[in-house]
């Protein structure tokens, strides 16, 4: 079944063409975080427009890139939420129009399922059951997965996502959009041993996360420093790096208690936050130390793509899973309401 | 006679139209309106199917697609625009844009024969979308550009003082605000017309007649507000 997957919930156009048979076929995407990056964050009006004209060119560029036409398609999946709501329409509204016009199911797929299952999309894809670290600047989840449509919701973010408090941070720092690569590049020339952030809600039993009030340590930091006339650029990466280690050593403490409690070996890490090679490091070492194994997309999957939409959207398709006449776009919706695929 | 079919989710209204001709009759249009606030995700579908069934014409049969470009509700025009993208990409068919102000136009023309016509849309935060358009004989041809404005600021167009204008739309539920010098020129308003897809499809289909084709891509909403709703941060 080659199966069509569609993404624009958020700030990147994504689409992808995915075969049962042969795998990924072809895969493109369209980034708007230059646009945004003018207004410190995403403008949600810029950036269904900007769905808008783009969505099309791309699906012929996927088209072309796999020797296909659109009458080969045997299904189209989409983002149907969670997500920017007129972001979500756009791709909701093209898939269900193409698919009438094809006569082929469409089906609105869970932005996360996508997310959690893109490691199947690699040659050495974990197998099921499995943890899996959501971390984006959207996102701050430990997920269970028991199977397609099993997940089980062990923690969250109660506040700010792990990839928004490094935005803000950036932004405390004067330093662009989206602020995790350029934190991480200051981080680098950070000394280590001069400052201590705190490790939010890791002294106590749990697996929820709290970045807000990192985010107001930080800036206390940096107000201190700066009044004491020595916010120079060696303390700015200073800031950066104790940041940087407060968020890792935090998500690396839950992941450790995450892998305990559910007496999993395999941990997924996925989301835009997963690309911070020094949290990689970490979480490698830790998987080392108890004989667990991480697996991470490959870095373009990682963050929002159209490929792991394809994929989510043809496991369901297959098993007979598909949308009615409306169009769906859901901005919230819990992980843990999915259920294995329903014909 | 070409076979087209428009559809049209800018106001609370939600639209589908199509536009053919039975063998052996003239051509006639099949057309269906809901005010459906909220609900086009859901009502958009299920009316293109009642209206193809009730000519019975098939999707394959389309010689091209419309849709209501705007103005009107940013997230209404892009439900419309990515439905009819996604069916004209999908049957490989040209896809037409139609403005909303346009069909406001023709639809006062064509049920109060009405001549000199100002389609106005509540275009919220203290505007109106407008647009002048003069009406004979089935056709109407725009007078300027359409625009996105205060209502205190909206005259009419120049030379054209002296005709008998009627006000179309829900623009014109800000007929307070409206200036007295065209308050006088407008002899009557009528603000609970919505546009709707039975005349964007009579639009679309002139301009298919007269050899226009454009590819679904380039077929994108018209919003007129570019500007104002967003300021940068720095």
């Amino acid at each position: 079944m080659r199966v069509l997957g569609i993404e624009t919930s958020c700030d990147e156009t994504g689409v992808a063409l995915f075969d049962s048979q042969r795998g990924l076929l072809a895969d493109a995407l369209y980034s708007q975080v230059a646009m945004h990056a003018d207004f410190g964050g995403v403008v949600p009006e810029l950036a269904s427009r900007d769905h808008t004209r783009r969505l099309l060119p791309l699906i012929d560029e996927v088209l072309g890139e796999a020797g296909l036409g659109r009458r080969d398609l045997d299904g189209i999946a989409y983002t149907a939420g969670p997500g920017l709501v007129g972001a979500l329409m756009v791709g909701a509204a093209t898939a269900h129009g193409m698919a009438r016009a094809l006569g082929i199911p469409v089906l609105g797929v869970h932005h996360m399922e996508g997310h959690l299952l893109a490691p199947m999309l690699e040659d050495e894809a974990p197998d099921f059951p499995f943890v899996a670290l959501l971390v984006s600047g959207g996102h701050t989840q430990l997920v269970e997965v028991l199977g397609l449509g099993r997940y089980r919701l062990l923690g969250e973010s109660v506040d700010d996502a792990a990839g928004e408090a490094f935005d803000k941070a950036a932004k405390m720092l004067g330093l662009d959009y989206p602020g995790g690569p350029h934190i991480a590049r200051l981080a680098e020339r950070g000394d280590p041993k001069r400052l201590r952030f705190p490790r939010p809600m890791t002294d106590r039993p749990g697996l929820d996360f709290s970045f807000s009030g990192l985010k107001t340590h930080t800036l206390t930091a940096i107000r201190q420093l700066e009044a004491t006339g020595a916010l120079d650029d060696q303390a700015r990466a200073d800031v950066a790096r104790a940041f940087e280690e407060a968020v890792v050593d935090t998500l690396v403490i839950k992941c450790r208690r995450a892998l305990d409690a559910s007496g999993q070996t395999r941990l997924v890490v996925a989301g835009g936050v997963s690309a911070n090679r020094r949290l990689r490091e970490r979480l490698e070492h830790e998987c080392a130390k108890r004989g667990a194994r991480a697996y991470y997309p490959r870095g373009r999957f990682c963050t929002d793509n159209g490929a792991m939409i394809a994929y989510a959207g043809a496991q369901r398709l297959l098993a007979g899973e598909r949308d009615a006449a409306s169009m769906l776009a859901v901005p919230r919706w819990p992980l843990d309401h999915l259920t294995p695929p329903a014909a | 006679m070409p076979t087209l079919l428009a559809l049209d989710a800018s106001s609370t209204a939600c639209s589908v139209a199509l536009w053919h001709q039975p063998a052996g009759r003239e051509a006639e249009v099949v057309a269906r309106y809901v005010e459906a606030p909220r609900e086009h995700t859901r009502r958009l579908m299920p009316m293109i199917d009642e209206v193809l069934a009730e000519a019975g014409v098939a999707l394959a049969d389309l010689d091209a697609l419309a849709y209501g470009h705007g103005p009107g509700s940013f997230t209404g025009l892009r439900i419309a625009a990515g439905t009819a993208q996604g069916l004209a990409y999908g049957l490989d068919k040209p896809l037409l844009g139609v403005s909303t102000l346009a069909a406001l136009a023709l639809a006062a023309h064509r049920r109060l024969h009405l001549r000199h016509v100002l389609p106005a849309l509540d275009a919220r935060m203290g505007e109106i979308y407008v647009g002048a358009y003069r009406c004979q004989d089935g056709d109407i041809t725009p007078l300027g550009a359409e625009a996105v404005m205060p209502p205190e600021r909206l005259t009419l167009p120049p030379g054209q003082e002296e005709v008998d204008w009627v006000g179309v739309g829900s623009g014109w539920t800000l007929w307070p605000s409206m200036n007295a010098n065209l308050q006088a020129g407008v002899s009557q308003h009528l603000d609970d017309w919505q546009p709707a897809a039975e005349e964007l499809v009579r639009l679309a289909a002139q301009r298919y007649a007269a050899g226009e084709r454009t590819a679904p891509a380039q077929a994108q909403p018209v919003y007129l507000r570019d500007q104002v709703a967003w300021q940068k941060r720095r």
